[in-house]
């Protein structure tokens, strides 16, 4: 080789290139994986996939590291007789023995109790076999990650404007002129965000972004807006306060397409105040919005909405013929926001007044002057003919900073009203939906109402995870209290609806609101990064009652990596990697569509699986037959599905629904899209697509579809929707306003236990309002006077990257950021061991001076910290002495209040888990302490199966590690 | 003369490290492989990589910038590392300017790597002899590959296009375009190295906006009655 | 830099075998214009082997620098850029013409050939000998362009290395001489010890004034590159958060030597004391006891002296590219 005038690669070895879908995160890239002699020699981004356009991020790059990481397990596992749990002492199994063993577990809970069962999973992408298997079974005590990641920015849009941020819609940087970032730092749709970025940033659009710490996309934003955590909502109103009391807000989008004009009765001593005055019409119910509700025009006094010719008013005071008083939602908010001005906010936010009313005339003046027309004809629900698509350039993306704190929710909702008065929504320029989004407000699917939904031997009455639109919807028993483990639905978090997972080993072990019997974890990192109070959590699974017996009975724990959580299993059950297993992601779950139309993906195996390891769709397929769940067997009880890909073929959702799994090639030939028969080829169609298939739907259903009639009848002939009815914005929230009713008792039907009457009165607000979050209004923000939170490395997936060799030398270990003040206020200096403390717990790091944080803000890396001999790590490695968890200081429930002594931390609205809420001090480490991360842990273990220990170098080419 | 080199923008890098891996698997199954890794599953994990994402902060709070700062050999115009080299395993090459380690004449006396004022090269403590960013020799000059993919690994993976690849001496290249019309500029000029990677500094877009668009006559208030008449007397109930 | 220990025994070695071939040439020059009292063939024959001890013990070290030994012929080739190629050829010419320097005292090659302005009798011995100088003091040169020649190393980058290296090599070499002749007991101690006292003490202005230049180079005065200009960002506060590698890399075990400044400051004075101040003062006691073995302890002393000087002087070089590796996280 001494002159490099190599010999092209198609010489060196038999050469041939697979396409899949990256799964190194939640993104979903088209990868193109090479391969030399059947092992991988280079792994690169698909450019014909609508995701990533042939680009890869650190991570996808990594893939060899995954694929061959010493981490793996490679066998199904049983805890030893006699050893404990957290031990990490295994021994192998075979499947068969595996599968007797949970089978019959699981077939003697379903036919006592099936909620004593619990299935729950963390960031994996197949929620929609999971929940169908969980739902089969019969247990109510599902859910996957969504409660301890972002459900409040699911929720807070879903229920304001039909769609969301995340994995449902996002920024049009296409056609932006001015781009807000709010509390974001990577996010998943890394590699699409950070093409549209730089796209639009070489276009020469403005970039702002607001977020606590200058890092990854802030870096390059024009103008960073140093923000306190946990006061966006603050933020939000003060500038939605300023854009009203200019006039800068879309005032005919506002008529037309939301709730603005819409007439709500203001009798505050009536049972119906805060509701939407309607009128009776004969309508079909539905779960959606009956447009039977009233404007104020001058002229004719109260009329329908959308009477043509009519001429609404957004503010002022009115009285109906029957003598109500009545006032248009909008007046409402301006009321709401009057207070609001932006020196209040300055006071809370720490951003200058001026910054606001800057930042908001920003907004207002771009989204006015720079309006976009398309040439695109379409026409409205209510049969009006337009001759242009229009847009007002001003697009936001905001992530885990708004929604991962107790005051999500509202400041969310603050979001989405902000981004509506800006007239953006489906629109160029602003926010787009995603299929299969927009859907109803709040979309239909419901949980079961009541104890009675779970039954012995039989499959849940509802869904496992729904979208409450009244008390009636929650899932409660007589009293009121929960009836699922996380409390999911009950009063304490009516709207929680991607559950309370994080709460679930504490609920569980305390047996609040009883105990379980199994406990399933699928992909989550339980007894490490997902929990909160980890230190805690971890003794919780290991804790026995009085009679020896473990109080969390049998953990199952379905991991491809020797996780902390493995130790403490049961049952280990090995999984594959995702390049060795067929997966889907699919419509019925969170797809990967593209604002032209629905996309839908596909794994196909590229190399085959590694040991006795199992693909876990395969396991819940075998589980599912072997129980008899309906879904997975015929008439006669016996087994429908060979296996998995067979299943996603075959399953329907319901006999000859056309509808499935995988929306492409659909029809016996392949011939149809979203909804058709069967087809027997249409894995083989898929492969020869780069494994995704992209409806890119007509133009003049590409915008404003949440009222498009085009689009909406479209989507209901496709089964994504079951009304074609508009979606009406939702400014004003009745929904709340019916749970705040029966709060206040002014509502017949279901109540609130009485200690939570106040709480749900006060969040179920129906227009946003600021409030301090939970942990700090319970706090001694005195002794505690810091902000503590995490931001995700472009180059780590949660804690599932230490095991990969390349990946981990970027970040072996992490520090604690800290304005340099901080330091000097609280007596040490840039490298020094220091203390971090919260109420819950404290834990030893080094410290890293930075001038790119808030200064009353702390902050670091998430989940690079590890516990010793996890993840196939050496016990000395980085990531166990110098690397930290900062979830040991970050309590999973609130100190005792009225409404209880055990409440969630989380958001009262939708129970999502407030990570960054937490309060800590930091002082420096005594001089004699020792120079390593606390706490520290027992090193756990290497399991049989998992690969010997790598020596000192390890020299990778092409599926070989060579001495060379 | 050709030179190739890359052109890397700051402006749009995010500082994702997707350069960094993507570098490490092309070439650590390619011509300049294997990229060794020491201690890949304990304390100090370290190897071999040709390219490294650094991170700056400039300013105090508030007024900082955060720049993510890719760096990988240069490819200087005028070498350094090259004529100290006694094996004469550092050349560049004379086609494409590309400066490249012959493997196989390296002795590992590290002494090319002083005289890089970049730190761009590593030995490969296990292979012992030097090595650094190739240009992706192997994929730029491999006729057998489409043209879209004879480009280095980095720039194909990298999610923000913030790496430009080209010939910088061809005026009308991308690269050149680039360097011309954003402000390029060269690392560490005052040691004359010439290096023909250059960097692409922030651009800073703001928006000024005038207090007369704040009011104007289509302001949609002037829609709504904002006040309304409740009965009281007014200047109107006067007449004389 | 990190001081590798296989460059600092190579260079002390070398410079000490080619300091004492210097002083046994000079001895027989003198002698020869009957300065100095004639030696016996085995005076030189043992002094030069000592002489090539040093020298090959200086290149066994030096192998030990090399990733690839094998090779290491191939770093003959390139001698028209690298001074280290340079070095490369040098050094075994060096130890050629020592070992015939030896030779040929063995062999008794001292009849004249001819005489210089009739007074100067050349001997054989006396041409080899004047090609050894010449060879010893190009590689002198060879050695200390090797790291003065480097431009990016300001503080070596300097005719006071070449100077350094040389002066180092010949006042170890006639201290060596000098302990060489107390030990057999000749009467040219006084000699080399002076010598070697002056050439330590030329040293002495050199080193110091090295150390002068690179004081002010460590406070920033005259150093061509600064953060500013390494990513081209022109800022007064510019500060390195994170070098893409919390584990470390070649960069950071390369170029630095990872101790504190207070480390630095103890071995600098050691090194001042046991080059200059202690064999001065040995040779001077030795001198005034007429000691066989003091003249031998200052060149002991001194030798470790420089061990210490040699580490000292790569620890006090700062590379331009620590401008990229000053900062984790
Ligand atoms: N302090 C703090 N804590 C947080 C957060 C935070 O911001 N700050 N973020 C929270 C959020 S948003 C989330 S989503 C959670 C994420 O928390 P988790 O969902 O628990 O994510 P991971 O840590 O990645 O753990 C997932 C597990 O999946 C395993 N795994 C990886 N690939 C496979 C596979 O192919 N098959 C199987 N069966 N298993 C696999 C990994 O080994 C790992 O044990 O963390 C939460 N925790
Ligand atoms: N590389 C990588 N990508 C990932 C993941 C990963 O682990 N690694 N995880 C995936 C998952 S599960 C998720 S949920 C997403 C999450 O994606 P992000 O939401 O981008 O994740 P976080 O890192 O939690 O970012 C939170 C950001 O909000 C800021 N912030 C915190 N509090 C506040 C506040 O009160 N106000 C404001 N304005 N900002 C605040 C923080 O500084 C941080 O920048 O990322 C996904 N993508
Ligand atoms: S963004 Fe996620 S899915 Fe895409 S390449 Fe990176 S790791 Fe893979
Ligand atoms: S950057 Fe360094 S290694 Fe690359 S050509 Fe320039 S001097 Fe040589
Ligand atoms: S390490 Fe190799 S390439 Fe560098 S100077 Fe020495 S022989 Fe040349
Ligand atoms: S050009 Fe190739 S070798 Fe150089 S940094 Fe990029 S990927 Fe690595
Ligand atoms: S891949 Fe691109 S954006 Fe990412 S660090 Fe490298 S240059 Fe920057
Ligand atoms: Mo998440």
């Amino acid at each position: 080789m001494s002159d490099p005038m190599p010999s092209s690669e198609g010489e060196t070895g038999r050469v041939e290139v697979k396409e899949t879908t990256c799964y190194m995160c939640a993104c979903r890239c088209g990868i193109r994986v090479h391969l030399r002699d059947g092992q991988i020699r280079y792994i690169e981004g698909n450019p014909d996939h609508p995701l990533n356009q042939g680009v890869i991020c650190a991570k996808g790059s990594s893939g060899i590291m995954k694929q061959y990481s010493p981490g793996r397990l490679t066998q199904p596992l049983l805890r030893k007789p006699g050893a404990l749990r957290g031990e990490g002492a295994f021994e192998a199994i075979s499947w068969a023995q595996a599968f007797d063993l949970l089978g019959e577990r699981l077939r003697k809970i379903r036919a006592e109790d099936p909620k004593r069962f619990g299935l729950f999973t963390g960031r994996d992408q197949m929620q929609a076999l999971t929940g169908l298997f969980a739902k089969q079974f019969g247990t109510p005590n599902y859910a996957a990650h969504g409660g301890f990641c972002s459900v409040n920015m699911a929720a807070g849009l879903i229920y304001t404007i039909g769609g969301s941020f995340w994995e449902f819609g996002g920024p049009d940087l296409d056609r932006a002129k001015l781009f807000v970032m709010i509390g974001t730092a990577e996010d998943h749709h890394s590699n699409p965000l950070k093409i549209a970025i730089s796209k639009f940033k070489r276009r020469g659009g403005r970039f702002v972004s607001i977020n606590p710490i200058r890092t990854g996309y802030s870096a390059i934003a024009d103008e960073w807006v140093p923000i306190k955590p946990g006061t966006d909502g603050a933020l939000l109103l003060a500038i939605i306060h300023q854009i009203l009391k200019q006039g800068l807000f879309d005032r005919d989008f506002l008529v037309q397409y939301t709730n603005a004009a819409e007439l709500v009765v203001d009798e505050p001593s009536a049972d119906d105040h805060g509701l939407f005055r309607r009128f009776e019409i004969h309508a079909e119910e539905g779960c959606f919005d009956p447009e039977n509700k009233l404007w104020w025009d001058p002229e004719i006094g109260a009329v329908g909405t959308h009477t043509p010719g009519a001429e609404p008013r957004l503010l002022g005071s009115y009285t109906l013929d029957d003598g109500t008083h009545v006032k248009p939602a909008f007046q409402l908010l301006k009321e709401r926001v009057d207070a609001y001005t932006p020196e209040w906010a300055a006071g809370i936010t720490g951003i200058p007044a001026d910054t606001i009313r800057r930042l908001a005339h920003e907004m207002g003046v771009t989204a006015r002057d720079q309006k976009i027309e398309l040439p695109i004809p379409w026409t409205d629900c209510w049969d009006n003919e337009h001759a242009s698509v229009t847009g007002n350039p001003v697009a936001f993306h905001a992530m885990r900073g708004m929604a991962a704190h107790s005051n999500g929710f509202q400041t969310i909702r603050a979001l989405g009203i902000l981004m509506t008065i800006l007239g953006t929504i489906d629109r160029p320029g602003g926010f787009r939906h995603k299929a299969p989004f927009p859907r109803p407000i709040p979309p239909c699917p419901k949980p079961p109402h009541g104890p009675e939904g779970v039954q012995p031997d039989t499959p849940l009455d509802g869904m496992p995870l729904g979208w409450p639109a009244k008390p009636e919807d929650l899932f409660v028993d007589e009293a009121g209290e929960p009836v699922r483990i996380d409390k999911a639905f009950s009063w304490e978090h009516p709207l929680a609806v991607h559950g309370l997972m994080h709460n679930v080993i504490t609920n569980a072990w305390r047996g609040d609101p009883y105990r379980l019997d199994t406990l399933l974890l699928f992909m989550a990192n339980m007894a490490w990064n997902s929990s909160m109070n980890t230190v805690e959590v971890r003794k919780m699974l290991a804790d026995k009652d009085d009679n020896g017996e473990y109080k969390i009975p049998f953990l199952v724990v379905c991991d491809a990596f020797a996780s902390e959580t493995v130790a403490f299993a049961d049952l280990v059950l090995p999984d594959t990697t995702y390049l060795e297993r067929h997966d889907v992601l699919s419509m019925l779950d969170r797809p990967i569509s593209e604002f032209d139309g629905p996309v839908d993906s596909v794994r196909i195996p590229v190399l085959p699986p590694t040991g006795q390891c199992k693909p876990f769709q395969e396991v819940l397929i075998e589980l599912g037959s072997r129980l008899g769940l309906p879904a997975f067997v015929k008439e006669d009880g016996s087994r429908k599905y060979r296996d998995y890909p067979d299943f996603i073929i075959n399953y329907e959702t319901s006999p000859g629904s056309g509808i499935g799994y995988l929306a492409g090639w659909r029809g016996k030939g392949g011939e149809k899209f979203l909804k058709g028969e069967p087809n027997p080829r249409q894995w083989e169609m898929y492969a020869n697509n780069g494994c995704f298939y992209h409806h890119e739907l007509p133009r003049s259903y590409q915008y404003m579809r949440n009222w498009n009639k085009g689009y909406l009848h479209w989507a209901r002939a496709h089964g994504m929707t079951r009304y074609a009815e508009p979606i009406t914005l939702n400014l004003y929230s009745e929904v709340l306003q019916r749970f705040r009713l029966a709060a206040q008792g002014k509502r017949v039907g279901r109540q609130p236990p009485d200690r939570l009457r106040k709480r749900i009165d006060t969040y179920f607000d129906p227009l946003p309002f600021y409030y301090e979050p939970l942990e700090a209004r319970l706090t001694d923000t005195q002794r505690y006077p810091l902000n503590a939170l995490t931001q995700r490395p472009m180059a780590m997936y949660h804690s599932w990257d230490s095991q990969n060799a390349w990946l981990r030398q970027i970040h072996s270990h992490n520090y604690l950021f800290v304005n340099p003040r901080v330091g000097v206020a609280n007596g040490f200096d840039d490298g020094d061991w220091i203390w971090v403390e919260s109420p819950y717990g404290k834990v030893r790091c080094m410290c890293r001076f930075s001038e790119a944080v808030e200064p009353g803000t702390v902050w670091t890396w998430n989940a690079i910290g590890k516990a010793a001999g996890a993840w196939g790590l050496g016990a000395g490695a980085d990531e166990a002495r110098k690397g930290f968890l900062l979830n040991h200081l970050i309590g999973e429930e609130l100190p005792p209040t009225e409404c209880g002594e055990h409440v969630s931390n989380s958001d009262p609205v939708t129970g999502q888990a407030a990570w960054f809420d937490v309060r800590v001090r930091v002082y420096k480490a005594g001089p004699q302490e020792p120079k390593i991360s606390s706490p520290q842990f027992a090193t756990m273990p290497r399991l049989p199966g998992q690969d010997r220990r790598r020596g000192r170098w390890q020299a990778y080419v092409a599926g070989l590690f060579t001495k060379k | 003369m050709t030179q190739l080199a890359l052109v890397i923008d700051l402006n749009v890098c995010v500082g994702c490290h997707a350069c960094v891996t993507s570098c490490k698997q092309w070439n650590t199954s390619g011509w300049a492989g294997p990229l060794v890794d020491k201690n890949p599953y304990d304390a100090e994990p370290t190897g071999t990589f040709f390219n490294r994402v650094q991170t700056f902060e400039v300013g105090t709070f508030p007024l900082t910038e955060t720049v993510h700062f890719p760096k990988s050999c240069l490819h200087c115009e005028d070498p350094p590392c090259v004529p100290v080299c006694p094996t004469g395993a550092s050349y560049k090459r004379p086609d494409n300017g590309v400066v490249l380690v012959d493997y196989d004449k390296c002795i590992g006396c590290k002494y090319c790597s002083w005289a890089c004022p970049y730190g761009a090269r590593e030995i490969d403590e296990q292979q012992r002899v030097m090595k650094k960013c190739t240009l992706c020799i192997d994929r730029i000059i491999d006729l057998a590959l489409p043209e879209r993919e004879r480009k280095p690994a980095c720039v194909l993976a990298c999610p923000t296009s913030a790496r430009l690849f080209g010939d910088v001496h061809d005026p009308n290249s991308e690269v050149s375009v680039a360097i011309r019309e954003r402000g390029g500029y060269q690392l560490m000029p005052e040691w004359g190295t010439r290096p023909s990677n250059h960097y692409l500094p922030r651009r800073r877009t703001a928006l000024h906006i005038n207090e007369d668009e704040l009011v104007r006559a289509d302001n949609p208030l002037r829609r709504e009655d904002l006040t309304t008449y409740t009965g009281e007397e007014a200047l109107d109930d006067v007449a004389w | 830099m990190h001081p590798a220990l296989s460059v600092i025994f190579l260079t002390t070695l070398i410079g000490a075998g080619q300091g004492l071939f210097l002083a046994l040439y000079t001895g027989q020059v003198y002698a020869l214009a009957n300065l100095l009292p004639a030696q016996g063939a085995g005076f030189y024959v043992g002094g030069s082997l000592i002489a090539l001890a040093l020298l090959v013990g200086g290149l066994i070290a030096s192998f030990f620098h090399l990733g690839r030994p094998e090779r290491a012929w191939r770093a003959a080739t390139r001698w028209r850029t690298s001074w280290l190629s340079r070095e490369v050829l040098v050094l075994p010419l060096v130890m050629a013409l020592v070992a015939a320097y030896g030779l040929a005292h063995y062999l008794g090659w001292t009849a004249p050939l001819f005489s210089l302005a009739g007074t100067l009798p050349i001997t054989p011995t006396l041409i080899i000998g004047l090609f050894g100088t010449l060879a010893v003091f190009a590689l002198f040169l060879c050695t200390a362009m090797i790291y003065a020649a480097v431009p990016f190393l300001e503080e070596w980058h300097s005719p006071l290395t070449v100077a350094n290296f040389t002066l180092f090599g010949i006042a170890s070499g006639f201290l060596l001489a000098a302990g060489y002749s107390a030990w057999l007991g000749n009467q040219l101690v006084a000699f080399f010890g002076t010598w070697g006292v002056i050439a330590t003490l030329l040293a002495l202005v050199t080193r110091l004034g090295a150390l002068a230049r690179n004081r002010s180079l460590a406070r920033g005065k005259g150093r061509k590159s600064t953060v500013q200009s390494a990513i081209g960002v022109r800022h007064s506060a510019v500060v390195q958060k994170a070098q893409g590698a919390t584990g470390g890399s070649f960069n950071t075990r390369e170029f630095f030597h990872g101790r504190s400044p207070g480390t630095l400051k103890v071995l600098r004075n050691l090194f001042l004391l046991l080059v200059f101040v202690l064999p001065v003062a040995l040779v001077a006691l030795g001198y005034v006891l007429e000691s066989a073995t003091l003249p031998l302890a200052a060149f002991a002393v001194q030798y470790l002296g420089l061990l210490i000087e040699r580490w000292y002087f790569f620890a006090e070089a700062t590379h331009p590219q620590n401008l990229y590796y000053s900062g984790v996280s």
